[in-house]
């Protein structure tokens, strides 16, 4: 345990942890939940004498009663996946995420076989402002056992200071690497500790359409592209049809859509470098290459290029944002979205299966050619019970994972989940695994304050393209405060 | 049986038995004391425990609050005051100042004058009781709950398709092109405070059409039989003798617009210029882990309400003077 521990109860809790993991899951349950309360009741004026004598107590107490409570070690076995351990633990772990609607129904039936297998209730809550639950919740002490992450630039700040617990010994390190796509296990660690894990990945930056209306395949670059978008809208009789669709309202999070815009736009214009130099916040906002950016971003976004107009972008939720594909006459040729919004244009846009399909985004620079962007829902773990620990080791697995792929929407983390229900999202879990360069979702990986600044700067940018320069300098101001201490 | 059950046992009951008890425990304490100063003693015995709370609950965040605000990120060390030069120098921060005071002009007048105008104009009449439920039910309403109504009030769908906002349905029906409300600056900003004014004006109305009902009619009906007009009545007899109810109210209202927040945080987060500044708290230190410049926000917003109040203290007690 070399985690720099900010209050003595995060430090006092590995500790424990690790001392006692031997002891008989009961006892093991009982002394956590005792030893819970009391730090949170001693939270503030704790000597470390007190959490030192409270891990004595709480070892003794486990060690003390029959081992034959041991072998019903509610943690699973190697393999992780629950049917491999015969005990029910019982008891409950509570889960905050992001999910709402389809999605949380996704999440809910992948833990469904978790909970009957080892009697673990799992209580999720879905939540559209994370962080503000997350930012209290770390200052406060009351957190949920297991939650969503914003993104790996939080995750690395709640690791070190205290708040996550490191994963290393909880998930079988040797099976999750093998497992688990090497860019993914790289994001989810932080100082050499595994602290993150993914519960599902997406490929940002596809073109989607509906084959009924688009014919002309694939495009071959980003000129080609806007070419045969304004060919294939002027075909379309009644002539009030657009090239692109775009949904950028999303509550709190309004402007993200517009951001992966962005992103791909500076991946595949200025290339890998420059997008890291980016996201660490030592390129500026108002440089060429991210200014390009925005103005390439700003063609789609104009009243001529965009079903509704900009207005009617920044006020259409990003679920909905696709839905013109499907109506009669169509409003628009092409949506940009990751692969996640299959299971939105099925259930929310009336589409049916063979009425959408996709292209990934055509390559601008040939020099950066193959450049795809990924994203991914970041779990961790806040407090470490048998519970917790037991859905953590489950949640990766190829099992559970396999459950949301099935669903559809999803794109598993793990390599060895193939039962993608159609060949969409075979050909997207393609892209991800035969990427060859491979970049995370920026705004995700930058500070907070950055990030809503982008989001918000998507918005503005959308409704008044004149006013790029003060946006774009004022992005710059707040880079120079958001990073770093 | 729940645990919580015994925990509001205690409360329930502990609480009052342990004042009551602290009250006579002061009293036999007094009896040891010489009678002259028994008196002097007794009041400030009493007020302890709320004295105690005021401490704890009040002063003690509040001078926190002042010391965070000339501290870093991390509240380790002293960056004197550059959390305030950073209010006071971002755009984003000194928009949603700009705001704030949009909101102070704007609601203060729409929920005070509508209110006056619904407690003088439903006054006289038979409806009076039903038109003024009507008018304050909205307060019943929480503002996060409000926001949600009045988003769909406000939707927007692009020009030609069906229109599912209310206010754009209605434009349509009378072939107007519909407006997104929520987007267009000014305009967001103004149709955000006419949802506080709609919860607010039923508020001010109450207050007001009670001290109406104060003024004495024999006050009226002497200056009809002189010959006023009832415009005339209620410039020079009603206005007046309603202005201290005004001058309450309208008070309450700044501090309300100050204190915007629920409103702003649920339709538009501060997007498209309608940030105010107690969102742009919440974020800095909920979102953007800024302890610091979120204190500094209090304090500046602690600092605009107080001279309001210092106001209204003393207004008070030039009344209290009067009679």
């Amino acid at each position: 345990m070399t985690e720099v521990p900010l209050g003595i109860e995060h430090g006092g809790y590995s500790q424990r942890s690790t001392l006692c993991t031997k002891s008989p899951v009961d006892d093991l349950e009982r002394s956590y939940r005792v030893n819970h309360r009391m730090g949170n009741g001693i939270r503030r004026g704790v000597t470390l004498l007190a959490v030192a004598g409270l891990l004595v107590a709480a070892c003794t107490s486990g060690t003390s009663t029959t081992p034959s409570a041991a072998s019903a070690t509610g943690v699973p076995a190697a393999s992780g996946s629950p049917a491999a351990s015969s005990g029910q633990i019982g008891g409950k772990v509570t889960v905050i995420g992001t999910w709402g609607g389809s999605e949380q129904d996704s999440f809910l039936a992948m833990v469904k076989p978790f909970e009957d297998q080892t009697g673990i209730k799992v209580e999720y809550t879905g939540t559209r402002d994370l962080n503000a639950v997350l930012t209290t919740g770390v200052a406060s002490g009351i957190l949920p056992d297991l939650a969503g992450l914003p993104g790996p630039g939080q995750m690395a700040e709640y690791a070190r200071s205290g708040a996550l617990k490191p994963l290393n010994d909880v998930l079988d390190l040797s099976q999750y690497k093998a497992d688990t796509a090497p860019a993914l296990v790289d994001l989810g660690t932080v100082d050499g500790k595994i602290t993150g894990v993914f519960i599902k990945a997406a490929v940002k930056g596809l073109i989607w359409y509906n084959p009924g209306v688009y014919t002309a395949g694939a495009p071959t670059s980003w000129d080609d592209l806007r070419a045969k978008a304004k060919a294939a809208a002027a075909a379309v009789a009644g002539g009030k049809t657009k090239p692109w669709c775009v949904g950028l309202e999303s509550g709190a999070a309004s402007g993200w859509p517009g951001t992966d815009w962005i992103e791909d736009f500076v991946l595949r214009q200025a290339g890998p470098d420059i997008y890291d130099k980016w996201v660490a916040g030592k390129q500026k906002w108002t440089s060429p290459e991210i200014k390009a950016a925005f103005q390439a971003f700003g063609q789609v976004v104009s009243p001529d290029d965009v079903y509704g107009g900009p207005k009617t972008v920044v006020t259409t939720n990003f679920g909905d944002g696709g839905n013109p594909l499907f109506t009669t006459p169509p409003g628009c040729i092409f949506h940009h979205q990751a692969s996640f919004i299959t299971d939105f244009f099925k259930k929310q846009g009336g589409a049916k299966d063979g009425q959408f399909d996709f292209f990934p985004f055509p390559d601008i620079n040939p020099q950066y050619a193959g450049a795809v962007e990924g994203a991914g829902d970041l779990f961790g773990m806040f407090n470490d019970t048998p519970q917790a620990r037991a859905l953590m080791k489950y949640l990766v697995t190829a099992e559970a994972q396999s459950i949301w792929v099935g669903r559809g929407g999803a794109l598993s983390a793990n390599t060895k989940v193939t039962n993608y229900p159609d060949a969409i999202s075979k050909r997207s879990a393609a892209i991800l695994a035969n990427a060859k360069i491979f970049r995370f979702d920026a705004s995700d990986l930058m500070p907070q304050a950055m990030n809503d600044a982008f989001w918000k700067a998507i918005l503005d940018y959308t409704v008044d393209p004149t006013k790029l320069d003060s946006i774009l300098t004022n992005l710059d101001t707040i880079q120079a405060s958001a990073y770093g201490g | 049986m729940d645990p919580r059950l015994g925990t509001a046992l205690v409360v329930v009951v502990g609480v009052p038995l342990a004042l009551i008890g602290y009250i006579l425990g002061v009293e036999q304490l007094l009896r040891a004391l010489p009678g002259r100063l028994q008196p002097r003693v007794r009041p400030w015995l009493w007020l302890l425990p709320a004295l105690a709370f005021l401490v704890v609950f009040l002063i003690y965040p509040t001078l926190y609050t002042l010391v965070l605000s000339f501290e870093d990120k991390f509240a380790r060390h002293f960056v004197g005051l550059a959390n305030y030069q950073y209010f006071f120098s971002t755009g984003d921060t000194i928009g949603a100042l700009r705001n704030n005071i949009v909101w102070l002009v704007l609601l203060t007048v729409l929920a005070v004058g509508g209110g006056l105008l619904v407690a003088v104009l439903v006054d006289r009449v038979r409806y009076e009781s039903v038109a003024k439920s009507i008018i304050f039910l909205p307060l019943a309403i929480s503002f996060v709950g409000a926001a949600v109504i009045w988003q769909f009030m406000f939707a927007y769908r692009p020009p030609g398709t069906f229109q599912t906002g209310t206010l754009n349905g209605l434009l349509g029906s009378v072939g107007v092109a519909p407006v997104p409300w929520l987007i267009d600056a000014p305009l967001n900003t103004v149709a955000l405070i006419v949802v506080a004014a709609w919860i607010w004006t039923g508020f001010c109305m109450v207050i007001l059409s009670a001290a109406l009902k104060g003024i004495s009619a024999e006050l009226l009906e002497a200056a009809r039989v002189d010959g006023a007009t009832e415009l005339q009545v209620f410039r020079r007899i009603t206005l007046p003798l309603l202005m201290p109810t005004i001058a309450v109210v309208a008070t309450t209202m700044v501090i309300t617009s100050l204190k915007a927040f629920d409103i702003v945080y649920v339709m538009t987060n501060g997007a498209f210029d309608t940030e105010v500044i107690a969102n742009r708290m919440y974020k800095e230190l909920f979102s953007f882990g800024q302890p610091g410049r979120a204190s500094a926000i209090a304090i500046v917003l602690l600092a605009l309400i107080v001279p309001v109040m210092l106001l209204n203290v003393r207004r008070f007690r030039d009344q209290e003077a009067i009679r």
